[in-house]
């Protein structure tokens, strides 16, 4: 063919494709659904209720109207808690099923590797479990590349903040505990907690005596109680997500005399009691929200319609996936528009109350950059216990439904 | 205080790795099969108790029970469906067949693993203990469950011997496992042995699979580890040798019960690995193999 002729057929063809696209894309945005891909871990206890809430937040939207007329499509993807998973269901999700915005994962291993993912593809993405610092810490050292990821969970310095707080009333004030063990399994998100927890425990009159670290691979968790019973401390400051139905049944069958306090992510899902045959019972953990918690007027109609339709109550990462298709409905309305660019800006300028408290972004100056801010008034987060088989609140003073009980075979020291 | 402490939960863990490697030896001496699903059969038992007692709420005694029945259910089914249907082939040719099994046994275990996950999550279960509390052992503070473990487990291999070396159908697994060219020639239908070996091994795995169920509660990640475990102990002690595999059994579970002790329990299994590296290399028969 002449190669004249084959330039104009190019150039006519790129023009009248172009012109297609235009007239495609212009009068159908209105009605365009607003597409949020979900990846999460559908398998695990604490992942298992992110696409879940994801959904329910949508259909209650979408029963409302929707955002200016368009309805919110959830696009679920199982990552089998595996990153390389999360990395094609990202690649696909935002080349294939052209998704605007992506909702996940609780595991900070997979959160930092699909963080570069969302700076190359340019694709807004927030994560409602993953607790690592370094999530925002890398929003903070590049804006311009790393803008596009938000940290919608507690960093592990936040967390470990929180559990002082919890524990300095709880245990310092009230049951005059002098010591503690940090015990914490391997993890991306558990290295900045420890850290936390060496650094607020002794300020709040808690002698750390020990810090025990141990691989999420662990089944036999009697040397590790061992090590910490010989330490005598008067309690056991928890840092575990990978694990948690193990350790705390061996706890109990082996009647270790010391209570359990901390980050316990599983303990966070309803399920938990069933799994370890409510050998929970005695267990505080923290969590944003909990059942029958009534830290905003949402949270425990959020709780009750989330076990109406799934038969149980959410995880903590539920409360956050369900937050997280509100405010981003809520961004792409002020925004106007899916673009992702806007939709960053909008984002960035969050001021939405979920059924965790008052959600706002740390800014471009502070060091957690797109992080949820901590703090009195917005998130403070809140200490629960497994008691009688069911989740209760006993802080902060507020919120708090009844007394912290243990069961028999604990031996308080004071 | 603590050698007692590690005598103890030694003992423990020792037991249950023999209980669980034993079966899987046997059909190794029988009809020379590596079952690469043995981890996911155990899990399935575990599960399936757990399960029975927490979802339909049958009790501990019928949940353990029904967490056997799966395991047997299961390995005859890993028999009639996969490795039968293999060992039939006149497509594949016999110095294959080996391979064959291997691989379809460990892609039966894989499907089987991502079934549990699928339907009961890759969180860990525990099954409720039989026997509930503590008692002082030498000033060891040991769960009761722990030492019923302990029992059912020396119970059960004791059982075992008795009916290899004293029932008539025991006696022609025996013979089946140092010349099946003879048993059949003695008027024994080859098959049938195989059925009934599959049916000890398929109790001894279910039980063993509940009570690590009971003991320290298993995951469909445990699937993986279990079959590496039972495999190293089996080629540690010897392939085929039940003795061999005891003694193993209990070589390894001191050998980690030490280490987590004495070292840190992260690096809980190295040193069990380690010798099996070494072993393979003096003695790559294993400890009592015959070959």
């Amino acid at each position: 063919m002449n190669r004249a002729l084959s330039g104009a057929l190019r150039s006519a063809f790129g023009a009248a494709a172009a012109g297609a696209l235009l007239a495609a894309s212009g009068p159908a945005l209105a009605a365009d659904p607003i597409k949020i891909g979900v990846i999460a871990e559908a398998q695990a206890i604490a992942g298992a209720s992110i696409p879940q809430a994801a959904q329910l937040a949508a259909d209650e939207i979408n029963a409302a109207g929707g955002v200016d007329g368009r309805k919110i499509e959830i696009i679920g993807y199982d990552n089998h808690s595996s990153s390389a998973d999360s990395v094609r269901a990202f690649q696909r999700a935002v080349n294939e099923d052209k998704v605007n915005i992506v909702i996940a994962s609780y595991i900070s291993e997979v959160v930092l590797a699909l963080e570069p993912w969302a700076s190359r593809l340019k694709t807004p993405f927030v994560t409602p479990g993953a607790a690592s610092n370094e999530i925002s810490k890398s929003v903070h050292s590049d804006y311009e590349k790393n803008k596009y990821t938000f940290h919608g969970y507690l960093t592990s310095a936040a967390l470990a903040l929180s559990v002082c707080d919890g524990a300095k009333d709880l245990l310092v004030d009230k049951m005059h505990m002098k010591t503690a063990v940090i015990m914490s399994e391997d993890a991306a998100w558990t290295k900045p907690l420890d850290v936390g927890y060496e650094e607020c425990l002794p300020k709040i009159g808690l002698k750390v005596l020990d810090h025990i670290r141990f691989s999420p691979d662990t089944t036999d968790f009697t040397p590790i109680f061992n090590k910490i019973e010989g330490a005598k401390p008067d309690v056991i400051i928890t840092g575990i997500s990978h694990v948690g139905v193990q350790p705390t049944v061996q706890w109990k069958n082996q009647q270790v005399p010391i209570p359990m306090f901390g980050i316990s992510s599983q303990a966070t899902n309803e399920t938990f009691g069933k799994d370890t045959n409510q050998a929970a019972e005695g267990v505080l953990y923290q969590g944003v929200s909990g059942p029958g918690v009534a830290v905003t007027p949402k949270s425990v109609p959020f709780a009750e319609n989330f076990k109406k339709k799934f038969g149980n109550y959410p995880s903590y990462a539920g409360y956050t996936a369900y937050d997280e298709v509100y405010y981003i409905a809520d961004a792409v309305k002020r925004a106007g528009s899916t673009d992702a660019d806007k939709l960053v800006d909008a984002l960035e300028k969050t001021d939405w109350e979920g059924t965790i408290g008052r959600v706002q972004f740390y800014g471009k100056e502070d060091p957690f950059t797109h992080s949820i801010k901590y703090g009195k008034g917005l998130i403070t987060g809140l200490m629960l216990q497994w008691q009688d088989g069911k989740q209760s609140a006993v802080w902060p003073k507020d919120v708090a439904k009844v007394d912290i009980k243990f069961p028999s075979f604990i031996k308080l020291s004071n | 205080m603590r050698a007692f402490q590690i005598l103890i939960d030694g003992f423990a863990i020792s037991a249950l790795y023999a209980l669980g490697a034993t079966g899987f030896t046997l059909i190794f001496g029988v009809s020379g099969v590596l079952n690469l699903s043995h981890g996911a059969i155990m899990v399935a038992a575990a599960v399936a108790a757990w399960a029975a007692a927490s979802i339909l709420g049958v009790g501990t005694y019928a949940g353990a029970l029904i967490g056997v029945g799966v395991a047997l259910l299961t390995a005859f089914l890993t028999y009639f469906a996969v490795v039968k249907p293999i060992q039939d082939s006149r497509r594949i040719p016999n110095e294959e067949k080996e391979i064959f099994v291997l691989t379809g046994t460990l892609l039966w275990g894989i499907m089987i693993q991502e079934l549990i996950a699928y339907f009961f999550t890759n969180n860990a279960k525990t099954v409720l203990p039989i026997v509930e509390g503590v008692v002082d052992i030498l000033g060891v503070r040991t769960p009761k469950n722990e030492i019923f473990t302990a029992i059912v487990c020396c119970l059960v291999i004791g059982l075992l011997w008795l009916l290899v070396n004293r029932t008539r159908t025991g006696k022609a697994v025996l013979a089946a496992s140092m010349n099946p060219r003879g048993v059949t020639l003695l008027g024994l239908e080859l098959t049938n042995i195989y059925i009934v070996v599959w049916a000890i091994y398929g109790i001894l795995a279910g039980i063993a699979g509940v009570l690590l169920g009971m003991f320290l509660g298993v995951s469909s990640y445990s699937v993986g580890p279990l079959t590496a475990s039972a495999f190293s102990i089996v080629v540690l002690g010897g392939l085929g040798s039940v003795s061999g595999s005891l003694i193993a059994a209990f070589v390894v579970g001191y050998l980690e019960t030490l280490t987590a002790y004495l070292v840190s329990p992260a690096y809980r299994t190295i040193p069990a690995l380690l010798l099996l590296v070494f072993v393979m290399y003096i003695r790559p028969q294993g400890l009592l193999g015959r070959r």
